[in-house]
C-alpha cells in the first residue's frame, strides 16, 4: 500500500465533489446515448386542418414501430408555403411534410425533396397504376417523381336543388351554355338581393378551373411565357366577368361574407365552385332539415363535362432528414386504403387511389359521386416554380376586369405582360442552358 | 489618453454588438437590393446575377409600388393627425380636474395598444360586417345605406385608418399625459387671474409647452404608420382591388411570399430613404418652430 500524500481537507472534499459530479455528467450523457436508438423522433409538417386528423392515425403507426415517436407540427394554411422555403433557406426542414402539389415545383427547384421513384418502384403499397393519372402526374417533374398524392381536391359545383327546381332546373348542368341559362333562371327567381353563384374574389382557383378547361395550355413555349392572349383563355376569362357583370355573381371575397355556409343555407347563392372539404362542412354546418336541399355536380366544360384542377396535397420527404427510412415507412402507412378511408372519415378529404374508393361507404357517399367522376378528368396547372406568383397575377388582373377596369383584351395583355416578367428568370436559365 | 483608452474599451462591446446587428445586415441587404436574388439564387449561387441599380429602376416604373406607396401616404398623412388629435384629446381629457375614474379611464383607453391587431381586427370585421355588421345597423337608424367598408375599394382605406387609430393611440395618449403634468400649474393660475379663457390658456400655455412632446409623438407615429402592415394583413389582404396594400406589405409579399429578395431589399430601402426625408423635415420644422 502507498502512503497516502497529505492532502488538506478542503481540497479533497473539492476533488470529491468534482468527481461526483463528473460521474454524474457521465452517467446522465451514457443514459441519454442509451436512449436515443430506441427513441427516434420523425418531424412531420402538416398544413391546416389535416394535422388534426393525422395525429389521431398516428398511435398506430408508432404502435407498429416501436421506439419511433412522430412529432407533428401544424402550420396554417396561408403561412405554410413561407414557411417551407424559410425552412429551405434555414436549412431547418422537417423528415416529412405535407406539400400542396402546386408547390412542389418550387421545392424541387431547391433541391429540397428525395426523389422516390426507387422507393416506389420497391414498394409493395405505393403502386402508380392505382392513383388518378392527373394528381399523380402533379408529382412528376422531369421524369422524376418527388411525392406520394395524399389528397386529392379538385372543384366542382356545389348546388341548391331545391332553388335550381324552383327555377325550373331539375338536373345540373353539363355544359356551359345550359349553365349560363341555369344561372339567369335562378336570377330571375332570387331577385336583386341574392345571388346565382359565388365567385369570391380573392381566390384564383374558380377562374383557373374554366380556364384550365380548354385546349390552350396556360404557358407557352416550354413554360417560357404566358399563353392568356391564346382564344380558350379568354373565353374563359370572358364566361368568369359575365358572371358578374349580369349580377349572377356578387363581387364580393370570402372575408366580406361571414359564414359562406349559412350563406349557401340562407340560398344567399345558389351554386359555389369549391372542393371536397365542404361535404363535410356543409353537413355540420347546415341544419338537418336542410341537408336534402345541396349536392354536388361536376363542373361543366364548355361543351360537356370538363376538366378539373389537379389540386390536393402530397407527402414529401426532405433531402436533408436523417430518418429517410422511417419516414418512407410513414408514407407507405398513410397511403394504405384503410388508413386513407379512415382520414377521409374524418377530414373530407378524398383519397387519390381508386382502391380506397371502391369502399362501399365512400362509394354511396352520394355527395362525392360527382368527385369521383371529375377524378378522372383532372389536369395539372404549369409545373413551374414561378406559378404561384402568376396564380395570384391571374386573380388580380381578374378582379380588376370584373371591376370594369380592363377589358377581356386588355386583362388577357396585361396578364402576359405580367407573366413574361416573372418568368423573365426562368427564361435566362433555360437559355444559358442550365436545368431550373 | 489613457482616460480615452479606457473610454474606447467600454464603449466597444456596444458599438460591436451594434456593428454586428446593425450596420452589417443593413449593408447586406443593400448589397441584396443591388441583385436579382430569389429562389432559383438561392437553389444555385451561380444563378445570381448582379443588376446594378435595375431593382430600383423597376420599382420606379411599376404602378404596382406606386400604388403602395400612395396607399402609405394616404395612411399616414390622414393617420398621423387623426392620431395625435385623438390621443391629445383624451390626454387632455384625462388630465382635466373634472374627470373621474381617471385610473379606469387611462387603462381603458390604453387597453387596445396592447391586445394583440389580430384578435381586433376580427372584432372589428364583424363590426363593419355589410349586413350583419353595427356600424351599418347604427348608420341605418340614420337612414344611411349600408355601405360595404372593407369591400370597397374607396372605403377600405378608411376603415384600416380609423381602425389603427383606435388602436394606437392609447400609446400617444400616456406620452401626451406625462407631458401635461409636467406643466407647472401656477402658470395656468397666473394666466386665470389675468382673465385667460380656456381656449387662450390652451393656446398660449399648454401647446407652446406640448411643442417638444408633439415633436417626439409625431416622429413616433409617422415611423410607425410609415410601416403599416399587420392591419391589412390581416383586414383586408391587401384587397379589395390592392387598394389597401402599404409599401411593407408590397415588400414583405416580394420577399417572403414569392422571395425575390432583391427587389424586396430595394423596397426596404426606398422606404428607408423615404422616412428620412420626412423624419428630417420634421426635426427641421421642429427646430424652426421652436426658434421662432
Amino acid at each position: 500500500m502507498r502512503p497516502k500524500k497529505p492532502i488538506s481537507v478542503c481540497r479533497s472534499s473539492h476533488w470529491r465533489f468534482l468527481s461526483i459530479a463528473l460521474t454524474l455528467i457521465y452517467a446522465l450523457l451514457t443514459a441519454c446515448k442509451s436512449e436515443q436508438p430506441q427513441q427516434q423522433v420523425i418531424k412531420f409538417w402538416t398544413i391546416g386542418a389535416e394535422g388534426d386528423a393525422v395525429i389521431k392515425l398516428l398511435p398506430e403507426f408508432e404502435r407498429q414501430h416501436p421506439g419511433v415517436h412522430v412529432d407533428v407540427q401544424q402550420i396554417p394554411l396561408t403561412a405554410a408555403l413561407e414557411k417551407l422555403l424559410t425552412g429551405v433557406a434555414g436549412n431547418a426542414t422537417p423528415d416529412i411534410s405535407q406539400l400542396g402539389n402546386t408547390w412542389l415545383p418550387e421545392l424541387v427547384m431547391l433541391q429540397a425533396l428525395e426523389p422516390l421513384d426507387a422507393r416506389i418502384a420497391a414498394s409493395n403499397q405505393v403502386k402508380r397504376d392505382d392513383y388518378f393519372s392527373g394528381i399523380w402526374d402533379t408529382n412528376v417533374i422531369d421524369a422524376q417523381i418527388y411525392g406520394v398524392p395524399w389528397y386529392v381536391d379538385t372543384r366542382l359545383l356545389f348546388y341548391r336543388r331545391d332553388l335550381l327546381a324552383q327555377a325550373g332546373i331539375n338536373t345540373p348542368p353539363q355544359n356551359w351554355q345550359e349553365w349560363r341559362s341555369s344561372l339567369i333562371a335562378i336570377k330571375a327567381l332570387v331577385g336583386p338581393q341574392r345571388y346565382s353563384i359565388l365567385l369570391p374574389l380573392n381566390e384564383f382557383e374558380p377562374l383557373l378551373a374554366l380556364a384550365i378547361q380548354q385546349d390552350e395550355p396556360l404557358l407557352r413555349d416550354g413554360d417560357r411565357y404566358g399563353n392568356f392572349r391564346s382564344a380558350g383563355f379568354k373565353r374563359a376569362l370572358s364566361f368568369y366577368v359575365e358572371m358578374f357583370q349580369n349580377t349572377w355573381a356578387p363581387t364580393m371575397t370570402n372575408t366580406q361574407i361571414a359564414n359562406v355556409w349559412n350563406e349557401f343555407g340562407r340560398g344567399f347563392y345558389s351554386y359555389y365552385i369549391s372542393g371536397p372539404w365542404n361535404i363535410g362542412e356543409f353537413q355540420r354546418r347546415l341544419p338537418p332539415e336542410q341537408q336534402k336541399t345541396w349536392m354536388t355536380a361536376p363542373l361543366p366544360g364548355p361543351n360537356g363535362p370538363g376538366a378539373g384542377l389537379a389540386g390536393g396535397s402530397s407527402l414529401v420527404i426532405f433531402q436533408n432528414s436523417k430518418h429517410k427510412e422511417l419516414a418512407w415507412q410513414l408514407i407507405e402507412f398513410l397511403s394504405d386504403p384503410a388508413i386513407q378511408l379512415r382520414f377521409h372519415t374524418d377530414t373530407g378529404d378524398l383519397p387519390p387511389r381508386r382502391s380506397t374508393w371502391t369502399d362501399p361507404g365512400l362509394n354511396s357517399d352520394v355527395y362525392a359521386h360527382a368527385f369521383r367522376d371529375q377524378l378522372e378528368r383532372l389536369k395539372p396547372t404549369p409545373k413551374v416554380p414561378e406559378w404561384e406568383s402568376i396564380a395570384q397575377q391571374i386573380r388580380l388582373v381578374a378582379e380588376r376586369a370584373v371591376h370594369g377596369d380592363l377589358t377581356i383584351d386588355q386583362a388577357a395583355e396585361l396578364l402576359d405582360q405580367h407573366t413574361d416578367e416573372i418568368l423573365e428568370k426562368r427564361r435566362w436559365i433555360l437559355d444559358r442552358g442550365a436545368k431550373p | 489618453m489613457k482616460v480615452e483608452r479606457a473610454a474606447w474599451c467600454f464603449v466597444a462591446p456596444a458599438l460591436l454588438v451594434i456593428g454586428l446587428f446593425f450596420f452589417v445586415p443593413v449593408i447586406a441587404a443593400f448589397g441584396a437590393s443591388l441583385t436579382d436574388f430569389d429562389l432559383y439564387a438561392l437553389a444555385d449561387i451561380r444563378n445570381l446575377r448582379f443588376v446594378g441599380f435595375a431593382n430600383y429602376q423597376r420599382l420606379l416604373q411599376l404602378p404596382e409600388f406606386w400604388d403602395a406607396l400612395g396607399h402609405t401616404l394616404y395612411f399616414v398623412a390622414a393617420g398621423v393627425p387623426l392620431s395625435i388629435f385623438a390621443s391629445l384629446t383624451a390626454a387632455l381629457l384625462l388630465n382635466s380636474k373634472l374627470a373621474r375614474c381617471k385610473p379606469f379611464f387611462r387603462t381603458a383607453l390604453f387597453a387596445p395598444v396592447v391586445t394583440t391587431v389580430v384578435a381586433m381586427a376580427v372584432i372589428w370585421n364583424y363590426l363593419f360586417h355589410t349586413r350583419y355588421g353595427w356600424v351599418n345597423y347604427a348608420l341605418s337608424s340614420i337612414g344611411v345605406h349600408p355601405i360595404d367598408w372593407l369591400g370597397d375599394p374607396h372605403w377600405a382605406m378608411p376603415t384600416i385608418i380609423l381602425f389603427a387609430v383606435w388602436k394606437n393611440f392609447g400609446y400617444n395618449m400616456i406620452i401626451f399625459i406625462a407631458g401635461l403634468q409636467s406643466i407647472p400649474e401656477d402658470l395656468y393660475e397666473a394666466a386665470r387671474i389675468d382673465g385667460a379663457s380656456y381656449w387662450q390658456q390652451f393656446r398660449f400655455i399648454t401647446w407652446p409647452s406640448l411643442a417638444p412632446t408633439l415633436l417626439l409623438v409625431s416622429m413616433l407615429t409617422m415611423a410607425g404608420y410609415f410601416q403599416l402592415f399587420a392591419e391589412p394583413y390581416v383586414m383586408t389582404q391587401g384587397g379589395p382591388l390592392q387598394s389597401t396594400v402599404s409599401v411593407l406589405y408590397f415588400m414583405y409579399d416580394e420577399g417572403f411570399k414569392w422571395w425575390r429578395v432583391g427587389s424586396a431589399s430595394a423596397v426596404a430601402f426606398l422606404l428607408f430613404v423615404l422616412m428620412f426625408i420626412v423624419a428630417t423635415l420634421q426635426l427641421w420644422l421642429g427646430r424652426r418652430g421652436g426658434n421662432t
